[in-house]
Parts: structure tokens; C-alpha cells; sequence
């Protein structure tokens, strides 16, 4: 019994575990097809789409700026131990544009919008406002999840692509200010460098992680407790999830890329 | 006419609905009285098919509800919740009108806007209403585009929820008598749940007590003073003496 125990505690963990990944992938893919069956809630997906793409933008820009100069810095520094000081153009550029770029508007993202997602539903469910829609006969994932996950789905690409953009630009900024860089030279280095797969990997990472972001924040305010304690839960939980999950799904999305 | 039979539904352990039988005839307002907690909320959520009962069945005018047609279905119901549940981030033109906006009653936008002011009115609310958020309504306006939302659609059968809980006695009455007087008005079927006696003497044609999850007692709003059983006359009376448990 004593040494049967805590296996049975582990059993039940992982039950449980595999339980939620099972009720999470069937939510997710209930939300796909409702984003292609109609009716569709154009409106809805508009507000998404302003307030998950737009309204990012200034943070994603911000974090990709000084992200870029910071490896611009980082790389000028490591190179000088072996002399590769010139190379800060080339890996600034695969950097942001395969990996930082990616998964910090990624993170940025969920911290924003999931919370965002997840506090909006959760609030709606104590506050009977999703019973309130079903009995209006509209049903609440084409209302609610499906105009969400479709915008994060577009915009989170457009994001990463406009991170990747101004990160190479903060690590122009430090390049050619502070590291005496040319500007033509570090330009050219980075355009030359970087390839089409690179900026597939990209904004492929990026529909990945806008997807994880909006179902993660949709599914934990749908499954939400009562009260402000269980709202509050609701989007504890529905950022930490979406992190982690971005953080794996960008490992293994690397190396579907990267390692054939 | 809507027919309750042997309805059960439990969470868990803990049993709520034993066994209901209920009858709701056509164009007649039953007002469904218990304490807190007795299953009120979840006996009408299982109506409206927002909860699934565990056994028994509902009858909407002959039909199982669980085999009808949903948005059809739906289409016959209005209800005002508790809380009103007004959708935060729409005005509250957009809230009245919203099944007027879409789905398969929609119709265009300026004809449903007016139609959500005529509502508004009806309920006792200004047209400059319309254009204000929920947020920036007392929860007494509140309830009344509640009720304005319950009824924009013209609905055969409305159900209210604790339609005057957090309001203050004046505010209660005037929104009994606004339900009074739309359910009369629209010859709608109504089902309330509540504990508030003002609204059951206000709303009720007939009356039914639900305790320890079955029906004790229904009958006629007029019958319910001189009812002999011992449930309703401790419930009515408000005693903390009788059959009902008090947790003091």
C-alpha cells in the first residue's frame, strides 16, 4: 500500500493531464470548424482583429527594438573573443528572424491577449452573459471563439513579421551607431544572409503561436469558475499555459524546420 | 404548454431536481417559489436546454425539447436573468435588438434600433438610453433592458429570473408591474422563479413550491394563503419554525 501510493498519485496526474490535453485539442478543434461553417460574426472578427494585431503593436515593436540592439550588443561582444565581431549583421538577422522575433511576440502576445481573451469570457460566463447569448439562439463559440482564434490566426504572422522587421532595425540602430558598422555593409549583410525558409519558419511559428495564444485564452475563460477568484484563475492560467505551449510548440516547429 | 415529467438532475453527489412534475399551461404565468439553493435556476436552465437533465423529459406543446430543432426552439424563448447579463460591450440598443442584428430573425439595422427605442419605452426607459453602455446604467435600468432584450423579439414564452433581487422595494414593484403587464399585454406564457413574495402575489396566476428537489405544492396565486401544506405556509409566512431547515 505505502509503496503503491504515490504511484497511484502518478497515475492519476497523468490522467488527469492527459485528460485536459484531450478536452483542450477537441476545444481547439471545435473552434476550427466553426470558423469555417457559418453563420460568421464579421464584426466580432473585426474587433478581433484591431484589438489582437493593432493594438499590439506598440509592445511587439518596443520588445523587438530593443531586443535587436541588445543582440546586436551581445553578439559584437561574444565575437571579439574569437575575432567574428563582423558577423553581428548575419546573426542579428537569423536570430530575430528564426527565433526571437517568433517566439517573443509570441509570449508578448499571450501576456496581452490571452489574458485579455481569457478575463472578457471568464467575466461573460459568471455574469450569465454566455448563458444570455445561447438563449438569444447565437452560439458562443462561433460568437466568441471563432472570430478570435481566425484574427490571431492572420495577425499574429503580420506581427512577427513587423517584430522581425524593427528587431533587425535596433540591431541596424546599434550596428551602425555604437559598433561602427557601415550602414550599406550591414544591410547588405543582412539581406544577403537571410533565406526564404528563414522567413517561412517565421511567420508559419507565428500563425502557430497565434492560434496557441487565442484558443489557450477562449478555453480557460469558457471553462472558468464562479467569482472573481475563478476569473482571476481563469487567466492565471490561461497565460502560463499559453507560454509554456508556445515555448514547446516553438521547439518543435525548429526542429521541423531546421534539423532534416 | 410546457410539461415537466419526472425531471432529475444532480452535480456530483449532491442531488437538485428529484423528480419534477410540472405543468405550464399556454399563455399563463407560474411563478416557481423555494429557498436558495432549492434548484430554481437549474429547473429553468434544463427548460431552456442550457443544462441537461439527467432523467426525465421536457415537453414544449407535445415536443421533447432535447429532439427540437435549436434556434427554432430558441426563437419561441425571452428571458431576463438575474443579473440582466447585458453584454458589456455592446450600447444597450445593441443589447435589445440583439437577436434583431442576426440569426435567422435579423432584420436591418435602422428598423431593429427602432424597434429596441419602442422596447425601451415600453419598459420605461428614454430613447437617449439606447446609446449608453451597461456599465453606465443603475442595476434597477438595467433590469428593464433586461426585460426590453426579453421581449424585443416578441416571444411566445418568457422566463425571468429572480426578476427583483438587489433591487430596492419602489424599483421592484415597478418591475413586477411592467412584467405583469407585458406578459397580459403579449398573452405570452411566463415562468418566474423567485423568492420574493411582492412579485409572486404581483406576476403569479398559479404558483408552485419546489423544496428537496420535487414540486410540494402548486396551484392558484389565490389558493396559496389558505394552502394546508406545511412548506408553502412556513415559505409564505417566512417562519424559521416548520419542515423547511433554517441554517442559523
Amino acid at each position: 500500500m505505502i509503496l503503491t501510493a504515490p504511484l497511484a498519485a502518478l497515475g492519476r496526474w497523468v490522467l488527469a493531464a492527459l485528460a485536459s490535453v484531450g478536452r483542450v485539442t477537441l476545444f481547439a478543434l471545435d473552434a476550427l470548424s466553426h470558423i469555417l461553417r457559418p453563420p460568421f460574426y464579421p464584426r466580432e472578427f473585426l474587433n478581433a482583429l484591431m484589438n489582437i494585431g493593432w493594438f499590439s503593436l506598440p509592445v511587439v515593436g518596443l520588445t523587438a527594438i530593443f531586443t535587436g540592439g541588445a543582440l546586436a550588443l551581445q553578439i559584437y561582444a561574444g565575437g571579439q573573443r574569437f575575432s567574428a565581431e563582423a558577423v553581428v549583421p548575419q546573426i542579428v538577422a537569423i536570430g530575430m528572424v528564426r527565433e526571437l522575433g517568433p517566439v517573443l511576440v509570441g509570449l508578448m502576445v499571450a501576456a496581452r491577449v490571452t489574458s485579455s481573451i481569457a478575463a472578457e469570457i471568464a467575466t461573460m460566463k459568471v455574469t450569465e452573459q454566455i448563458d444570455a447569448l445561447v438563449t438569444l439562439s447565437t452560439h458562443p463559440m462561433k460568437y466568441l471563439t471563432a472570430p478570435r482564434v481566425l484574427a490571431g490566426l492572420i495577425t499574429v504572422p503580420v506581427l512577427v513579421g513587423v517584430g522581425d522587421v524593427i528587431g533587425i532595425w535596433g540591431g541596424f540602430l546599434v550596428g551602425t551607431g555604437q559598433l561602427g558598422f557601415a550602414p550599406g555593409t550591414y544591410i547588405k549583410n543582412t539581406w544577403d544572409f537571410l533565406e526564404m525558409a528563414d522567413v517561412v519558419s517565421s511567420l508559419v511559428k507565428g500563425a502557430a503561436f497565434g492560434g496557441i495564444a487565442t484558443v489557450m485564452g477562449c478555453y480557460h475563460g469558457m471553462q472558468s469558475g464562479r467569482g472573481a477568484q475563478g476569473v482571476g484563475r481563469a487567466t492565471k492560467t490561461s497565460v502560463a499555459a499559453a507560454a509554456v505551449l508556445i515555448l514547446a510548440a516553438n521547439f518543435l516547429l525548429t526542429n521541423l524546420f531546421f534539423t532534416s | 404548454m410546457i410539461e415537466l415529467n419526472d425531471v432529475h438532475k444532480h452535480f456530483g453527489p449532491k442531488t437538485v431536481l428529484h423528480g419534477v412534475n410540472l405543468t405550464i399551461p399556454k399563455g399563463e404565468s407560474m411563478v416557481v417559489i423555494g429557498g436558495s439553493g432549492t434548484g430554481k435556476s437549474v429547473l429553468l436552465k434544463c427548460i431552456l436546454g442550457l443544462m441537461t437533465p439527467d432523467a426525465g423529459t421536457i415537453l414544449l406543446d407535445g415536443q421533447d425539447v432535447a429532439r427540437a430543432e435549436r434556434d427554432a426552439f430558441l426563437a419561441r424563448f425571452g428571458m431576463l436573468f438575474q443579473g440582466a447579463a447585458l453584454f458589456d460591450s455592446l450600447p444597450v440598443w445593441q443589447n435589445v435588438a440583439f437577436r434583431l442584428l442576426r440569426g435567422s430573425l435579423a432584420r436591418p439595422k435602422l428598423e431593429a434600433r427602432e424597434i429596441a427605442i419602442e422596447k425601451l419605452r415600453r419598459v420605461g426607459l428614454k430613447p437617449d438610453v439606447a446609446d449608453l453602455y451597461p456599465a453606465e446604467l443603475s442595476g434597477g435600468m438595467q433590469k428593464r433592458v433586461g426585460l426590453a432584450r426579453a421581449i424585443a423579439a416578441e416571444p411566445e414564452i418568457i422566463f425571468f429570473d429572480e426578476p427583483t433581487t438587489g433591487l430596492d422595494p419602489i424599483m421592484a414593484g415597478v418591475i413586477n408591474e411592467l412584467i405583469r403587464e407585458i406578459v397580459v399585454e403579449m398573452g405570452a406564457t411566463a415562468m418566474t422563479i423567485t423568492h420574493d413574495m411582492s412579485s409572486v402575489r404581483a406576476i403569479a396566476d398559479k404558483v408552485a413550491m419546489l423544496h428537496d428537489g420535487i414540486i410540494q405544492w402548486t396551484g392558484p396565486v389565490a389558493e396559496m394563503d389558505a394552502s394546508p401544506d406545511p412548506y408553502v405556509d412556513q415559505f409564505i409566512h417566512g417562519r424559521a419554525e416548520g419542515p423547511i431547515e433554517a441554517v442559523r
